[in-house]
């Protein structure tokens, strides 16, 4: 693969940032966007805008072509077996929330165990923590061990018959760890238990295919992985789907409307209430194309070499301590923490070296507390970032040793 | 080459300050006490503070963790605000909120002393919270907040 010309699609990498190039090593909060991703959105403001599934029209028809493709795509993205396992939502978060709003409350009842893993994302833990608050069942938390990875002797004893759902996080995004799904999912069905894995970090990192992992659902977000934010998708079994009671009500999600109550939609219609973001549906679309003209084998080898390439280096800074799996089996991330700078004083003086970074808690406050650290800073990489990137990224942070020191 | 606006921010005083604060541990009881934090960011300071019957600051003392500007805007507070009264210790506190955030001159620049050397988080907005953090729990210690 080229990925040197690969990076010449992303126009936003080719800048100067307080007078360096700007090395951009936050991807794990946000990626960057392709010029297809780009441009198929401005063609559909300058060419198509218009409603989708209300009108006749031919601007009508046409967006709503290009809106119920990219649910096609998506569904082809991820192994769903059908389109209609592809409810679109604003991301990650939104998607958990309504799997916690509707099934979560059909389903989960008092005495009940919910478990989730002490690496989650706060978008995978405060929707669990209010259904259990709401429905008097009981969170339980996998402990992660030093190394980054579950405490496989813990699922044993965690994983019973009162469980009713397993939400954990497919690969961290602090620590990096690839949490080995189709094994725990198989495990918690044979128990009984309802899956879901979050996705954010893995789509668009490497193949995904549902059928394969087991889950009952999966979620992502558009924006991590070179679509639109403000976009992203709940899959869910159409089993499941179908059982499950509205979440938002409103236009698109009904079939009839008296004054005395409503029928509603089969999914995923029925969990899509009013206009949809057609636009972030349909760059999403695009975002999926071009992920999948790369290869998201490629993309998955390319992430390994960065992360392993960066572990290699970034070891030869004194007074580093990199978080999770250190034998190379992780995402393309490495949350690290200095003994000579706290992550926001590196960050800035990073920024002041054009290297974008984040420091902080990562949404993972439980998982900081357990590592005792304040907050990590954590470089993050895509497929367009450069081993020379990484090289600089080493030679901002021994600068940082000296500046600091 | 760094920034000067970096260069700025981050002084030898400060960096010397965060790196050994003065005043860092607790008083005994009975004294005045207020945590902070930045929840956004996780940095904490815990502040105890020794008025006398005639409200004056005797004594105050910090524990915390976070960024070099929080623990040096820390360090340095204690230094300034012992031996005052509550009520020159909120003047300080105004004039130097006014120097972070750039917000009008400070009503008595002297008085601040080596504070002034924070000015330059007025360039980084994002860092006032942390400048401040050490100053806010002291209010809320002082108010009995
Ligand atoms: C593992 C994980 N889960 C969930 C989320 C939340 O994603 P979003 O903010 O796009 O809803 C993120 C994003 O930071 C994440 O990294």
């Amino acid at each position: 693969m080229d990925w040197h010309r690969i990076r010449t699609d992303f126009p936003i990498l080719d800048q100067q940032v307080n007078g360096h190039p700007l090395v951009y090593l936050d991807n794990a909060a946000s990626s960057q966007k392709p010029r297809a991703v780009i441009e198929t959105l401005s063609h559909y403001y300058e060419r198509d805008n218009s409603n989708v599934h209300r009108a006749l029209h031919e601007l009508s028809n046409r967006a709503t072509e290009s809106f119920e493709a990219a649910r096609k795509k998506a569904a082809q993205f991820i192994g769903a077996a059908s389109e209609d396992e592809i409810i679109f939502t604003r991301g990650t978060t939104e998607g958990i929330n309504l799997v916690a709003n509707t099934w979560g409350t059909q389903n989960v009842r008092a005495g009940d165990v919910i478990l989730v893993t002490g690496m989650e994302h706060h978008s995978n833990l405060i929707p669990w923590q209010m259904l259990a608050q709401r429905t008097g069942a009981t969170l339980k938390y996998i402990p992660v061990l030093d190394d980054g990875t579950l405490d496989s002797a813990a699922i044993e004893t965690l994983l019973t018959e009162q469980v009713k759902l397993f939400a954990f996080v497919h690969i961290s995004n602090s620590l990096g760890t690839i949490n080995p799904a189709k094994e725990l999912i198989a495990k918690a069905k044979a128990l009984g238990a309802v899956t879901l894995l979050d996705g954010a970090q893995s789509a668009g990192h490497m193949p995904i295919d549902v059928r394969v992992l087991g889950c009952d659902f999966f979620v992502f977000s558009g924006h991590k992985m070179c679509g639109p934010t403000g976009i992203g998708v709940l899959y869910g079994r159409m089993a499941l789907l179908e059982a499950m009671p509205p979440w938002h009500g409103g236009g698109e999600m009904i079939l009839s409307v008296t004054m005395e109550g409503s029928t509603y939609k089969a999914p995923p219609q029925r969990f899509e209430a009013g206009t949809p973001d057609i636009a972030g549906v349909i760059g999403l679309g695009a975002a999926i194309d071009y992920l999948q003209a790369i290869g998201l084998e490629n993309i998955q080898r390319h992430g390994h070499e960065l992360a392993n390439y960066a572990m290699q280096r970034m070891s030869e800074v004194p007074g580093i301590r990199i978080l999770g799996p250190q034998n190379g089996h992780r995402g393309a991330l490495a949350a690290f923490h200095l003994d000579f700078a706290h992550p926001h004083d590196l960050v800035e003086f990073a920024n002041s070296h054009g290297v974008a970074m984040r420091g902080g808690h990562h949404c993972t406050q439980p998982l900081m507390k357990r590592f005792k650290v304040p907050g990590t800073t954590r470089a993050s990489f895509y497929f367009y970032n450069t081993l020379e990137e990484i090289n600089r990224l080493v030679e901002v942070l021994l600068l940082a040793r000296k500046f600091f020191t | 080459m760094l920034s000067d606006d970096l260069r700025d921010l981050y002084q030898q005083v400060i960096l010397d300050h965060s790196r050994n604060p003065r005043n860092s541990g607790e008083l005994p009881q009975p004294c005045l006490h207020a945590h902070g934090d930045n929840p956004s960011c996780g940095d904490e300071i815990d502040v105890w503070v020794k008025v006398s019957d005639n409200g004056h600051i005797d004594d105050l003392k910090f524990t915390g963790q976070g960024c070099a500007i929080s623990q040096a805007s820390a360090s340095m507070m204690t230094q300034k605000i012992k031996g005052k009264s509550k009520e020159e210790a909120a003047a300080v506190r105004e004039d130097f909120r006014r120097v972070v955030m750039g917000d009008g001159t400070p009503a008595n620049e002297d008085a601040l002393g080596e504070l002034i050397l924070l000015e330059g988080v007025q360039k980084f907005p994002q860092r006032v919270k942390c400048a401040m953090l050490a100053w806010r729990a002291l209010e809320q210690a002082l108010e009995g907040k």
